[in-house]
């Protein structure tokens, strides 16, 4: 297989040995890290599930005074990162598997489980595997517009997508219970894919894990703060909606922006470790910002080092960057990355864009990768 | 009080309640047993005697049991198994360990360089059928080498301690005088019961220089050793632990005579060597599912699944972790980074993990 990339400077052709070579550069990276990996990454990630608990508890506390709107609004603020921090830097992250070489008790992928209502064992599976296994490849990842939105130019439209914009907005304010029917694969139980019998262990599981969560932020907290219940019920349903809002337009950062390539099964179907990582790379977007957002987005700031390192804990990221930005440089590949601003826009506009049929929208070339199978050239992601 | 911690945990959920009280301090937990170090005594060289307070949740062990004792080193958790050596039912929270620092043992050496009162460590119940049946046998041998020590120490100041009227011998094998623990209190023990018999032996390995000979190894557990110091062996019930040649003369010569079923041994190994990657020997056990295989060198994953099992799995490239497996025991090789892995007890991603010699999975 030959990958060839169109740069400024018309195209880019990778090698076999080019990709190999990259592949194994990667490696070493890969390598020099994990033999660093000691006290110093179970302090950070200890320190940070430290402040989390403290933002929940002062965001807990904090209900107590919810009749004074400027307490009320802090009690949001602190429930809203603990949320945040607990999902992304925290639970993504060990559920990951990242943390898994400090074999310790609750802080590994086997048994941490988050602060949403989406189960992690069910996550795991899509996420961990479908996600990060096929990246991009469309049939197989289904985080390319998780079954409901239009987010690739490769997905077929249909008049179904005119409400794209309205799918993706009711998304982002649902976020956690999106991400909890996402293993149900609602859409392939329409198309006749999937039998409803598949479904009931799943449902057993979200049942039991959302009602949990229920519980927990609209009746039992409330109920703890006595006159003020429908005050912290309304705090605690803001805090779950600020987690919601953010963790969707991060997560929408990661794959969506413009410039971000999908492929097809036949494209990927064999590949070697190095072909992997060039997908890796080519189908994943940064976020530029400070240590402070990199933190509050799980280092999910750094997609491409994420999906090129996904059990790597995620501290590490920012250090492996530049080493990671300075490969893609010299392979001519594209390191995709913006402000959070840029890349948010962009996914937004996508989003608007991909609503309507081919025909209506002017179309921007963006610059594809050509796979050469067979000496056969096929262009993917445009 | 259970009734109480599920309370309060659907206000933590989906957080067991002990991941918030360990961060307020390690040593409270509510469900988890935990340790904290209150007393460390070096007095012997090569080993330190620790004494632990065990929180609430410790039901005692009986004498002869085994603790695992959990600790951070570098950021990993590492988990070993100790005998207590202290005398069983003492209806406290206390219990007193002593490790010998194994020359490249990774934990044994941790705590003898760095144990200090304070330190909290994670602890699991005890357990282990190399115990002091709960009716007292009339007689009983207690032979240990080295560190094997610790568990026949716990039995014998058992039997001290409940003023034991049958007969006991204890026979202990060490390098030197100096490198035998608690002898002081051993010593004292045999003076102040005439029915308690305490010996001490210090073999001498074959090829040692003395005086200019060399020997061809002498002091070593013998038949008229066990008739010499315990001529009523075969009535009594024999306890031993220690270095496995030990092991196997004490239980040859039972066997010899008829009495295996009489005695009741302490397994000691020291972690697996790891053998030669490149051969692909031994036995894969999956130990959850009572299966065995000869080991072809394949991924544990494919191999699992050839032998009909059918371990839950994703990438099958050591991504997605859903196939990360127990390894119980035995040394893997890791398939993308041939790194060796001999450390039991270690979840590992079978899908890109391979046995060297005989492994255990828990699957």
């Amino acid at each position: 297989m030959t990958i060839l990339t169109e740069g400024k400077d018309g195209p880019v052709i990778l090698t076999p040995e080019q990709v190999e070579e990259l592949g194994q550069a990667l490696d070493d990276l890969r390598a020099r890290v994990e033999a660093d990996l000691g006290e110093r990454d179970r302090d950070y990630i200890y320190k940070i599930i430290k402040t989390q608990r403290g933002f929940e508890i002062a965001g807990r506390g904090l209900m107590y005074l919810g009749f004074l709107p400027p307490f009320w609004l802090a009690g949001v603020a602190a429930l809203g990162v603990s949320k945040i921090l607990d999902n992304m830097e925290i639970g993504h992250n060990v559920m990951h598997g990242q943390y898994d070489w400090m074999r310790e008790r609750g802080i590994n992928s086997r048994e941490f489980d988050w602060d949403t209502v989406c189960p992690a064992d069910q996550w795991k599976h899509s996420h961990n595997y479908m996600h990060h296994t096929y990246t991009n490849v469309h049939d197989m990842d289904r985080d390319i517009g998780y079954g409901i939105l239009r987010i690739d130019e490769g997905q077929k439209w249909n008049p179904y997508y005119l409400g794209n914009p309205i799918y993706a907005f009711l998304l982002m304010v649902l976020f956690e219970w999106g991400v909890m029917v996402h293993d149900l694969e609602a859409d392939n139980i329409i198309k006749g894919k999937r039998k409803w019998s598949d479904l009931k262990p799943l449902l057993k599981g979200q049942g039991k894990k959302a009602s949990k969560q229920v519980l927990k932020d609209y009746v039992v907290f409330p109920a703890l703060t006595g006159p003020l219940f429908l005050h912290t019920l309304a705090g605690n349903a803001a805090a779950n909606l600020v987690r919601n809002l953010w963790t969707f337009s991060i997560i929408f950062c990661g794959h969506f922006p413009a410039g971000v390539q999908t492929f097809t099964k036949e494209e990927t179907e064999v590949e070697t470790r190095g072909e992997w990582y060039v997908r890796q790379m080519l189908g994943s977007a940064n976020i530029k910002g400070s240590k402070l957002f990199h933190i509050m987005s799980g280092n999910l700031s750094h997609q491409i080092e994420h999906h090129l390192f996904p059990d790597i804990p995620a501290n590490r990221y920012p250090e492996m960057a530049p080493e990671v930005k300075a490969l893609a440089e010299k392979y001519g590949l594209p390191y995709n990355t913006g402000r959070f601003s840029k890349q948010i826009g962009s996914v937004w506009a996508k989003i608007f864009l991909l609503a309507l049929p081919d025909r209506l929208v002017k179309r921007t070339p963006t610059p594809g990768v050509i796979v050469v199978r067979n000496r056969k050239a096929t262009e993917v992601g445009v | 009080m259970v009734g109480l911690i599920d309370l309060v945990q659907t206000l933590t959920t989906p957080h067991p309640l002990d991941r918030y009280l360990e961060l307020v301090s390690p040593a409270l937990t509510a469900r988890e047993l935990r340790a904290e170090i209150t007393h460390v005594s070096r007095a012997v060289p090569g080993s330190v005697t620790l004494t632990l307070r065990a929180s609430r949740q410790w039901r005692g062990h009986s004498a002869g049991q085994y603790v695992q004792i959990g600790v951070s080193i570098n950021g990993v958790r590492h988990t070993r198994c100790y005998s207590p050596i202290d005398p069983e039912s003492r209806g406290d929270r206390f219990l007193q360990l002593t490790v010998k620092a194994h020359p490249g043992g990774l934990v044994s050496n941790y705590l003898h360089d760095h144990a200090e009162p304070g330190m909290v460590v994670d602890l699991a119940p005890a357990a282990g059928v190399f115990a002091l049946p709960e009716r007292r046998p009339d007689r009983v041998l207690l032979v240990s080498g080295g560190s094997g020590i610790t568990p026949v120490l716990s039995m014998l100041r058992t039997l001290d301690a409940e003023g034991f009227t049958g007969e006991v011998t204890f026979l202990h094998y060490a390098r030197q005088p100096e490198m035998v623990p608690h002898r002081a209190e051993l010593t004292a023990i045999a003076n102040r019961r005439p029915n308690f018999r305490v010996e001490y032996r210090y073999p001498v390995e074959p090829g040692t220089v003395i005086d200019g000979e060399t020997s061809t190894g002498s002091g070593f557990f013998d038949y008229d050793e066990l008739e010499r110091v315990a001529p009523w062996f075969a009535d009594a019930q024999t306890f031993v632990c220690g270095p496995p040649p030990l092991m196997r003369a004490v239980q040859t010569i039972f066997e010899a005579e008829g009495l295996a079923d009489r005695v009741h041994s302490e397994e000691f190994t020291l972690t697996t060597v790891p053998a030669d990657p490149a051969e692909a020997t031994g036995t894969i056990t999956f130990s959850s599912s009572d299966v065995a295989a000869d080991n072809t060198g394949a991924s544990l994953l494919e191999q699992a699944e050839s032998a009909g099992l059918t371990p839950e799995y994703g990438c099958r490239m050591g991504i997605c972790f859903s196939c990360t497996a127990t390894k119980v025991s035995g040394c893997t090789r890791n398939l993308r980074t041939g790194e060796l892995d001999a450390d039991p007890d270690k979840q590992i991603q079978i899908c890109v993990n391979t046995a060297v010699g005989d492994v255990d999975i828990a699957l």
